[in-house]
C-alpha cells in the first residue's frame, strides 16, 4: 500500500510541509505535524489497533477522543518511557514515536487469546465469580496466577521513570473546564471582568467541536476563523491563563479542581527533555464554569466491534481536521440527525455514503431531504442486524423494518467503514464528581446537570445544548455569572442538526441469546451479559456494573454507560431514573502516577532529618536505621565487625568505661509559666509542685482512657520553666495533645509550649568514666556526686558553649546528657570524642541503647506499649500520684476493664537456651500440645543477646504475668517453640547502685 | 481538599489543619464524681449526624490554634468557624444551604 493512501487531497488542520513518521508494531507510517497516532494509522489505512480485553476480538479505532475504549497503545519513548494504554487517538504524533498493540500474542493479526472468542458461550458475566470457586485449594495455585497472566490492559513500564514531572497550585475566579464553543464564549465573558481566569482544554488546540466544523459560522464568520479571533482577544486579557493539553481530571471539595498538563509529549523527543513531561495543577477556583462537551454513543447491534466500525462524529473529525478518509466507501448507520452532517462531509471529501437510518422515514423526512441534496443515499426505516469483516468490516448487514415492528430481508451493503451514531451523553463527569445531583432528560435521553453543590455552572453540550448558538449564548451567560459582570450576548450561529430517536438495542431478526452485540468495548460486554445478570437478580445498576464490568477500565463507560443503563432499565421494565446511574468518580480519564507524585520521590520521598552529629556518624561508619522522620546511627561497626560483635562492644564499654551518643532527636518542649508546674501536673501521673529548680523527675503521660501516650524526663530550671523531653517519635503529639488541653480545657492556665526539639543538641556520655571526660571542659558547675546526683540538671557552660547539663541516665550507668545550641552540637561532640579517647570512649548507636536500656528493665514507649497498656501494666504503677485529684487519664484507670484480672503484664524471660534469642512479636502459650487454637498469654516485646548477662533477655507481655514469677511459659519460634522462664524485668544491677556511682 | 476558615488566619487549606472531633465535649471537672458508664460516654460516645455537626479543628501548620468550626457533613460546606470558647453560633441546618 502507497503511503497514506487515505490521506486526502487538501483539508485538515495539519502542517503537510512538516511530514514525520512513526512506528506501530514494527512497521514505520508517515503522517503530517498535527496528526495523531490514529489519524496517522487510518491515513495509512490501518484500522486493526488492538485485541480487545476478554475474548481478544480484533478492534479499532471506535473515537476519536479521550473516551476510546479499543485502540489503546503501548508508548515508547526510550528507556524507561513506556506508557501502555495510551488512547490512539489522544496521542499526538511525533517523529520517531515508537508505539504498539496491546493485549495480543504473537501478532495483532494473528492472537491465540483469540480462542476465547470462541469460548464465549462459557465466558460470560459472572464467568470468573462462578467458575474458580472450587476446589478452594486451587485459588492461590493454580487460578489466581492463571487470572492475573491474562488480565490487566498493557504492561507496566519497567525500571524508574526518568521523566520529570511538576506541581503548581494555583487559585483563580473563574476555572473554565473545556474549550468549546461554550467554553470560549465564557471565557470572553469573563475576561473583560478582570477577573483571574483560567481556561482548560485537553486538546492540542482550543476551539472543541469547531475545529472540524467546516460548515458552521459564528456571527458570520466561518467558526474556525472565530475561534483564532476569539483565541488571539483573549490573548490580550493579562489576566486570562489558557491551558491547552490540559485535562480536567478531579472534582473535589470547594471547588478544588486537580487538572493534568502534558507538557512535552507533543515535541520532538529531543526536545522534550529539557521541561517536564507532565504538570499537575491543583486549582483552587471562585467558579467553575464546565463545558466538557458531550460523548457520541454507539448502536449496539450483532458485531459492531469490527476494526473500521467507529462513532460518525469521529469520521467527521478525521476528514476534516486530520484531512483522512477512514474509508473509501463508508455506511452510517443512525437513530438521529447529527449523523447526517457526518455523512454530508464525507460526501463532500469525495468518499461514497450510505445512511441507514434506523427511523421510519415519517420520522426523519427533514433529513433525508438535507441528504438527498448532497446526494447521499438514505435507508431510512432499516436496522442494522449485524457485519462482515474478520480484521476490518467488509460490510453492513441490514433490513427493513417492517410497520408491525418485524424485521424484513437481510441484505448486505459492502463498506470499508461504518459510522454509527446512537444519539449524545453530555459528559456530566466533573459536575458529578462536584457533588452535584444528575436529573434525567427524557427529551435528550440523558443525565443532565440537576443540583448544585458547589460554585459551578455548566454550559454547552454538557448540559444537554446541542445547537451551536445555544451553546454560545449558555457559555457567555454562565462566563459572566461566574465573574460577576452583568454584560449579555448574544451569537448568530448556523443551525446544528439535532434531534433523534431513542433505540437501546436495534432490531434484529436474530435469536438475541446468540449474538454479540457489544455495549461495552472495552470490558467485552454484550447485551446477552446484561440481561443475563439482571436475570441472575442484579437489578441494581452499581451491581450490573459490578457483576458484568460493564463501565470499569481506563474508559469509565463514557461510551457504554448510557446504553446499559437504557438496555437494563428496559429489561426491568422500569424508567430509567429509577434504575440511576452509577457513581463518578475521578480521574476523568487516566493519570500517570508521576503526576500525581511529582517532585515527592526518593530524597525527596519524605525528607529525613538528620542531627547536627549526623556528619560525624556517617563520617566513622555508623550504620543508620530509621526512627520516625529521623536517621538515627545504629551502630558503630569497626572492621570485620557485624551487629552482632559491634553492639557487644558498645555495650561493653558502656559497662566497663564510657560511651558518647548522639541523643539530639529526642522530643524537647519548653513549658514555661506561672502555672507551669500545675500544668505538668494535670499532664503526667506524677507530681511536679515538689519537683525542686535543678532536679529532674521520670514523667509518665497517659491518655485520657488511661493508656501510656509517652514518657520521658522532665528538668525543672525555674520556679516557672521546665525542660521536658519526650520520645523521639512522640515529640509531636505530645506537644499536640498539651496544646489542645491547655487551649480548650484549661485556657485559664498561664502557660506557653515551645517545640525545642531542633535548637538542641544532645550528647550522652554513659558509664563508670562519663565524669571523668566531662569534667575538663566543666568550669561553672559543680559535678560532684553530691552537688549533681543522679537525676539533677545544671546551667552552664560545656567547652565554653551554654548548655544544660542533666545527670541522667538511660543505662542504669553514671551518665549524663549535654543538652548544647544545635549549632554547637557536633564541636562540643568531637571536642568530648577527642579527650575521652585515652580513655577509651565509645560512641555507641540506638541497637546499643536498647540493649542498655532492655537490661535494665527500662520501656521503650511503642515497643514495651501498644495503647492498650497501663503503667500498672508495665511496673510502673507506683508512679501514679494518689494525691493528685485529677490528672489526664486518672479518672480511666478506674475502669472495669483496666482493673479486672488477666490484664498483660511486663515481664522479663529467660530462654532455657542462654543463645536462643526469641523473635519480637512472638506469641507466648503455656501449653504449646493445647488444642487449636491455641490460647494466648502474650507476646515478646523486646529481645536481645545481653553481653551483661552472657545470655539472651526478653521483656515481654503476659496475662497475669506479675503473678507468674518462676513459670515456664513456651515462645513461638520459627523452628517451633522455645521454652522460657518468666523473671522479673531488671537483668542487671538489680540494686540500682551503679547509676549514683557512690564510689567515685 | 477542604478550604477552612481559620478564625485567625483566614481561608487556608485543610492540608494545614487537623480535625479533633466533636466540639463542645467538655471535659468534665471532677472526673472521679462520675461513674463508669458517664466516664465511658464522655470518653467514646460521639455524635455522628448528617447535617450540621459542630467540631473542633486546629490549624496545625498554622497558628497552631484550636477552633471550632459547624460543617454540614453531608454536604461538606462549612456554615461557620469560630474561637475555642465562643457559643456555637445558633444557625439551623435550613438557614445554612
Ligand atoms: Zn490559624
Amino acid at each position: 500500500m502507497s503511503a497514506q493512501a487515505y490521506r486526502l487531497p487538501q483539508g485538515g488542520r495539519i502542517d503537510r510541509t512538516r511530514p514525520l513518521a512513526i512506528r506501530f508494531d514494527g512497521e514505520t507510517y508517515e503522517g503530517y505535524a498535527g496528526d495523531t497516532v490514529a489519524s496517522t494509522l487510518l491515513a495509512n489505512g490501518v484500522h486493526l489497533m488492538g485485541r480487545s480485553f476478554k475474548y481478544h476480538r480484533p478492534r479499532g479505532l471506535l473515537s476519536v477522543g479521550t473516551d476510546e475504549p479499543n485502540a489503546l497503545l503501548s508508548v515508547d519513548r526510550g528507556p524507561g518511557r513506556v506508557d501502555p494504554n495510551n488512547r490512539a487517538g489522544a496521542v499526538e504524533a511525533v517523529d520517531g514515536l515508537v508505539t504498539g498493540s496491546q493485549n495480543r500474542w504473537p501478532s495483532l493479526g494473528f492472537d491465540i487469546g483469540a480462542v476465547n472468542d470462541l469460548l464465549s458461550p462459557v465466558l460470560v458475566a459472572g464467568f470468573y465469580y462462578k467458575t474458580f470457586m472450587w476446589p478452594r485449594s486451587f485459588w492461590d495455585k493454580v487460578y489466581e496466577p492463571i487470572i492475573r497472566a491474562a488480565a490487566g490492559l498493557g504492561v507496566a513500564p519497567e525500571g524508574p521513570d526518568p521523566d520529570r514531572y511538576a506541581h503548581r497550585h494555583a487559585h483563580c475566579d473563574v476555572l473554565i473546564v473545556g474549550a468549546g464553543p461554550a467554553g470560549l464564549a465564557a471565557a470572553l465573558a469573563a475576561a473583560g471582568s478582570g477577573k483571574r481566569v483560567m481556561l482548560a482544554d485537553e486538546q492540542a488546540e482550543p476551539g472543541g467541536a469547531l475545529l472540524h466544523d467546516p460548515r458552521a459560522t459564528i456571527d458570520g464568520l466561518p467558526a474556525q476563523d472565530w475561534v483564532a479571533q476569539t483565541l488571539a482577544a483573549l490573548d490580550g486579557h493579562e489576566n486570562v491563563v489558557i491551558l491547552p493539553r490540559t485535562t480536567a481530571f478531579g472534582y473535589y471539595n470547594h471547588n478544588h479542581v486537580a487538572l493534568v498538563e502534558r507538557v512535552s509529549d507533543h515535541l520532538p523527543l529531543d526536545q522534550a527533555r529539557d521541561l517536564p513531561r507532565e504538570r499537575l495543577w491543583q486549582v483552587r477556583a471562585g467558579e467553575v464554569v464546565l463545558a466538557t462537551g458531550s460523548h457520541e454513543r454507539p448502536l449496539v447491534f450483532a458485531d459492531n466491534d469490527r476494526p473500521g466500525i467507529m462513532l460518525a462524529e469521529g469520521l467527521r473529525v478525521l476528514v476534516n481536521r486530520y484531512g483522512v478518509a477512514p474509508g473509501r466507501q463508508v455506511a452510517i448507520a443512525t437513530v438521529g440527525s447529527s449523523a447526517y452532517t457526518a455523512a454530508a462531509d464525507l460526501a463532500a471529501a469525495g468518499i461514497r455514503v450510505t445512511i441507514v437510518d434506523v427511523r421510519l422515514a415519517g420520522d426523519c423526512a427533514a433529513d433525508v431531504a438535507f441528504a438527498a441534496q448532497h446526494g447521499i443515499e438514505v435507508l431510512a426505516g432499516h436496522t442494522v442486524v449485524g457485519s462482515k469483516g474478520r480484521l476490518r468490516v467488509s460490510g453492513l448487514v441490514v433490513a427493513p423494518l417492517r410497520a408491525d415492528g418485524s424485521v424484513g430481508a437481510r441484505r448486505t451493503l459492502p463498506c470499508d467503514c461504518v459510522g454509527m451514531s446512537g444519539r449524545w451523553t453530555p459528559a456530566v463527569h466533573l459536575f458529578s464528581q462536584s457533588r452535584g445531583k444528575l436529573a434525567f432528560d427524557a427529551e435528550r435521553d440523558a443525565f443532565l446537570p440537576g443540583t448544585h453543590a458547589q460554585a459551578e455552572r455548566s454550559a454547552g453540550a454538557c448540559a444537554g445544548d446541542y445547537d451551536l448558538a445555544a451553546c454560545l449564548d449558555a457559555g457567555f451567560a454562565a462566563g459572566a455569572a461566574a465573574a460577576g459582570v452583568s454584560e449579555a450576548r448574544t451569537f448568530q450561529a448556523s443551525p446544528t442538526r439535532t434531534g433523534f430517536q431513542p433505540m437501546r438495542v436495534l432490531p434484529t431478526d436474530a435469536d438475541p441469546g446468540r449474538v454479540r452485540a457489544f455495549v461495552d468495548f472495552q470490558n467485552d460486554v454484550t447485551a446477552k451479559d446484561l440481561k443475563l445478570a439482571v436475570r441472575e437478580g442484579f437489578h441494581a445498576i452499581e451491581h450490573v456494573k459490578r457483576y458484568t464490568t460493564t463501565g470499569m477500565a481506563t474508559d469509565q463507560g463514557k461510551t457504554s454507560n448510557m446504553n446499559a443503563l437504557g438496555y437494563v432499565a428496559g429489561l426491568l421494565d422500569k424508567e430509567l431514573p429509577t434504575v440511576g446511574t452509577t457513581t463518578f468518580r475521578p480521574p476523568y480519564t487516566p493519570v500517570s502516577f508521576g503526576a500525581l507524585v511529582g517532585p515527592s520521590k526518593g530524597a525527596l520521598f519524605d525528607p529525613v532529618r538528620r542531627t547536627p552529629i549526623d556528619p560525624w556518624a556517617e563520617a566513622h561508619g555508623a550504620v543508620f536505621e530509621p526512627v520516625s522522620l529521623w536517621r538515627r546511627a545504629w551502630y558503630f561497626p569497626k572492621a570485620g565487625e557485624d551487629m552482632h560483635a559491634a553492639v557487644a562492644r558498645e555495650c561493653a564499654a558502656v559497662r566497663d568505661g564510657v560511651g558518647i551518643f548522639d541523643a539530639s532527636t529526642l522530643g524537647k518542649i519548653e513549658v514555661v509559666g506561672p502555672d507551669a508546674a500545675e500544668f505538668l501536673n494535670r499532664m503526667y501521673v506524677n507530681g511536679w509542685s515538689k519537683l525542686a529548680p535543678g532536679k529532674c523527675r521520670y514523667g509518665l503521660m497517659l491518655k485520657e482512657d488511661g493508656f501510656i501516650l509517652d514518657d520521658g524526663v522532665v528538668a525543672r530550671l525555674a520556679e516557672d520553666r521546665f525542660h521536658v523531653t519526650t520520645t523521639t517519635g512522640g515529640a509531636p503529639r505530645v506537644l499536640a495533645l498539651m496544646e489542645d488541653y491547655l487551649q480548650t480545657e484549661w485556657p485559664d492556665l498561664d502557660v506557653f509550649l515551645t517545640s525545642v526539639t531542633e535548637q538542641w543538641a544532645v550528647i550522652a556520655l554513659q558509664g563508670p568514666r562519663a565524669r571523668d571526660v566531662l569534667a575538663p571542659f566543666v568550669s561553672d558547675i559543680d559535678l560532684g556526686n553530691e552537688a549533681l546526683p543522679h537525676m539533677s540538671v545544671r546551667e552552664g557552660f560545656v567547652c565554653g558553649v551554654p548548655a544544660r547539663l542533666m545527670r541522667v541516665s538511660f543505662t542504669g550507668e553514671l551518665g549524663y546528657e549535654v543538652n548544647v545550641p544545635a549549632d554547637y552540637g557536633r564541636a562540643v561532640w568531637e571536642a568530648l570524642w577527642e579527650a575521652g579517647r585515652e580513655l577509651g570512649i565509645t560512641p555507641y548507636g540506638t541497637e546499643t541503647m536498647h540493649v542498655l536500656r532492655a537490661e535494665k528493665g527500662f520501656i521503650i514507649v511503642g515497643q514495651e506499649t501498644d495503647g492498650t497498656v497501663t503503667p500498672d501494666d508495665v511496673g510502673l504503677g507506683g508512679m501514679v500520684s494518689k494525691v493528685k485529684p485529677d490528672f489526664v487519664g486518672k479518672r480511666s484507670l478506674a475502669r472495669p476493664d483496666l482493673v479486672a484480672g488477666g490484664r498483660k503484664q511486663l515481664v522479663g524471660l529467660e530462654t532455657e537456651d542462654p543463645h536462643e534469642r526469641l523473635d519480637e512479636g512472638a506469641q507466648i502459650v503455656l501449653d504449646p500440645s493445647a488444642p487449636v487454637p491455641v490460647p494466648m498469654l502474650g507476646h515478646v516485646t523486646s529481645s536481645y543477646f545481653s553481653p551483661a548477662c552472657g545470655r539472651t533477655i526478653a521483656l515481654a507481655l503476659v496475662a497475669d504475668g506479675h503473678a507468674r514469677m518462676g513459670e515456664t511459659i513456651h515462645v513461638t519460634t520459627m523452628a517451633g517453640f522455645a521454652r522460657a522462664t518468666i523473671r522479673d524485668t531488671v537483668f542487671v544491677d538489680a540494686e540500682g547502685v551503679r547509676v549514683h556511682a557512690r564510689d567515685s | 481538599m477542604l478550604l477552612i476558615t481559620c478564625p485567625h488566619c483566614g481561608p487556608r487549606p485543610e492540608l494545614e489543619f487537623r480535625w479533633g472531633g466533636e466540639a463542645h465535649v467538655a471535659r468534665p471537672a471532677d472526673p472521679s464524681a462520675l461513674d463508669d458508664r458517664a466516664w465511658s460516654e464522655f470518653l467514646f460516645v460521639r455524635n455522628n449526624p448528617k447535617g450540621l455537626f459542630a467540631e473542633r479543628w486546629n490549624h496545625a501548620h498554622g497558628c497552631q490554634r484550636w477552633f471550632n468550626a459547624l460543617r454540614d457533613t453531608h454536604s461538606d460546606k462549612f456554615v461557620a468557624t469560630y474561637p475555642a470558647g465562643a457559643p456555637r453560633p445558633d444557625i439551623a441546618a435550613e438557614d445554612a444551604r
